[in-house]
């Protein structure tokens, strides 16, 4: 795999030409905006709680394919899943795009998909694409706050 | 002359082509591939002379400027003052006190809103800029108007990216107390009709100044001749190193002003009852300034003035138009800014990749250029992207540059389109 592929991978590829839970969710009970002010990246996320648990999750937004990619998988991977199950997630995934390798590894099996991600480690400044829709999603779990920044 | 020289247009080249090998970082591999530098409107590479000039300084001369009696500090001084003194020639102000030392163009533009604006702005009167400004030719504008109760005024641009002058005529009037304008944009390229403006500000005692970050490496200044009021450029724009800058302002205009920042050198006399201040261009140089950055702009000066600037102006041209020729060969692809008299800039989207996609791919292929809003966002919001990808040439660009970055944009296409 050359170095173009590692970053852009299939997956990547794929959802952003055809980004998963694309468009508003109506009824949401959480709705977080995440934006990205040196590159203009920005997303609005909609989150519908049943209990502990996200029942639908939908986004909008523009951005490059790394920040629309990430925002599909994301909400691909959330749904259904508990706020605890996912804070646990974010941990992972925000080791595998940012750390340096001396933290628990990532289980990339368990991370399927995601994994596919992984690949913006190498360029720092694509990371902050990668993260945007995580941070956005804890913004939203965790009802702490209903805009996330990256900067 | 060999028979080589019988081909005039070749020796013409071929005097601006040598030109790439005084540059030693452009002859290195970016991830496997010659590097086609094509960033030099965010900043432009040095040549070795440039180099040298501030690695002699270093080894050999530094010290303080200006009161020291021991020999390094003279040769320090000497160095610095004739640093100011190439600047001085280079544009042709009246005389060296004309040049004041800052961190860049930035600086020097918020120099003179700060002092000029103090002294001049009130509530009711009006700052006029254009719509196509850096960032750095707004907000010092914003800054002032706040604290003066003056109002900022912008010029529109018309879809080809030039200034609409009409409009600019019209908001031209008696409340207008500065004009503040970009002599060429970096976003878009365009180079504006800078005697024109100044000409109709001087009409309406308006005074001038031009932000010519980008203009410097392209062309020949003539401060005197464009008759400005102020003009403000960087360094590290015009093969210099960054973190130095030049304001030029008019004598009479800079000994009216009051001073901008407090401190060392810039004071003839201090007691706690009043400070007296020194005179030109000290008095606008509070604190040790960057000694070493002045010296390395010395010699970008002199390095300017071994060029050539009609032939520069037609090497640029050439690239321009194959640059824009090859671009337009991409399905697409869509300029952004397409005035009529232009700098060597292009700035573009293709399809609907994002401009940070566009960027990393052509990285990949060696190829640096710049994406985002360029710090102009108001020339987005009129154009309605949120980033552009821009390639910049300067003297050392050339014709394999321009199809690297092709190269580059086809494989965005295969991947993304």
């Amino acid at each position: 795999m050359n170095e173009l592929q590692e970053l852009y991978r299939e997956v990547i590829l794929d959802h952003n030409r055809r980004p998963r839970n694309f468009g508003e969710l109506e009824n949401a009970d959480r709705v977080v905006e995440g934006v990205n002010p040196l590159c203009g990246d920005s997303m609005k996320l909609y989150v519908k709680l049943d209990g502990e648990r996200v029942s639908d999750i939908r986004f909008t937004g523009a951005g490059c394919a790394i920040s629309v990619a990430s925002s599909s998988l994301m909400t691909e991977k959330a749904k259904g899943n508990s706020i605890g199950e996912l804070k646990s997630l974010f941990d992972r995934v925000h080791e595998m795009l940012t750390g340096d390798g001396t933290g628990a590894a990532p289980d990339i099996d368990e991370m399927d998909k995601l994994a596919a991600l992984s690949g913006v480690r190498a360029y720092p400044t694509r990371v902050k694409c990668a993260t945007l829709a995580w941070h956005a999603l804890i913004g939203a779990i965790s009802g702490s706050q209903d805009r996330i920044s990256t900067e | 002359m060999s028979a080589i020289g019988s081909i005039a247009g070749s020796v013409r080249s071929a005097g601006i082509a040598a030109r790439r090998a005084d540059f030693p970082a452009l002859h290195q591999q970016i991830h496997g591939k010659p590097l086609a530098y094509l960033d030099s409107a965010a900043s432009a590479q040095r040549p070795q002379a440039v180099i040298e000039a501030m690695v002699a300084h270093e080894r050999r001369n530094h010290a303080n400027v200006h009161r020291g009696v021991h020999q390094l500090s003279q040769r320090s001084t000497d160095a610095y003052e004739g640093a100011r003194e190439k600047v001085s020639r280079y544009i042709n102000a009246s005389g060296s006190d004309e040049i004041i030392f800052t961190r860049g163009t930035t600086e020097s533009i918020n120099l003179v809103a700060s002092s000029f604006g103090r002294m001049r702005l009130g509530p009711g009167d009006e700052v006029l800029v254009t719509w196509m400004e850096h960032h750095s030719n707004i907000v010092p504008w914003q800054m002032i108007c706040e604290q003066t109760g003056a109002r900022l005024v912008a010029a529109p641009i018309t879809d080809t990216g030039e200034l609409d002058m009409e409009a600019f005529h019209r908001l031209l009037c008696d409340r207008t107390r500065i004009v503040a304008a970009v002599h060429v944009s970096n976003a878009l390229g365009t180079i504006n009709p800078v005697q024109e403006i100044i000409e109709a500000a001087h009409g309406v005692g308006a005074a001038v100044l031009l932000d010519g970050a980008q203009a410097t490496p392209h062309m020949r200044i003539d401060v005197q001749a464009l008759d400005c009021d102020f003009y403000a450029f960087s360094g590290h724009k015009a093969f210099g190193p960054t973190g130095i800058g030049v304001l030029y302002g008019k004598r009479a205009l800079l000994d009216a002003m009051p001073p901008f920042q407090g401190g060392g050198e810039m004071i003839r006399t201090v007691t706690f009852a009043k400070t007296t201040y020194n005179t030109l261009p000290c008095k606008y140089e509070a604190g040790t300034q960057n000694i070493t950055g002045a010296v390395g702009l010395g010699a970008a000066m002199d390095y300017l003035s071994g060029i050539d600037f009609a032939e520069l102006a037609r090497h640029e041209a050439d690239l321009l138009d194959y640059a824009t020729e090859r671009l337009l060969e991409l399905p697409g692809i869509r300029l952004i800014g397409t005035a009529a008299a232009k700098a060597s800039v292009i700035s573009f989207t293709l399809g609907d990749i994002h401009a940070h996609d566009l960027g990393t791919v052509v990285d990949m292929e060696g190829v640096a250029i710049r994406t985002g809003h360029h710090c102009a966002m108001p020339v987005m919001e009129h154009f309605g992207v949120p980033a552009t990808a821009r390639a910049s040439f300067a003297l050392y660009s050339d014709r394999s540059d321009v199809d690297q970055l092709v190269a580059g944009l086809n494989r965005a296409a295969e991947l993304f389109l």
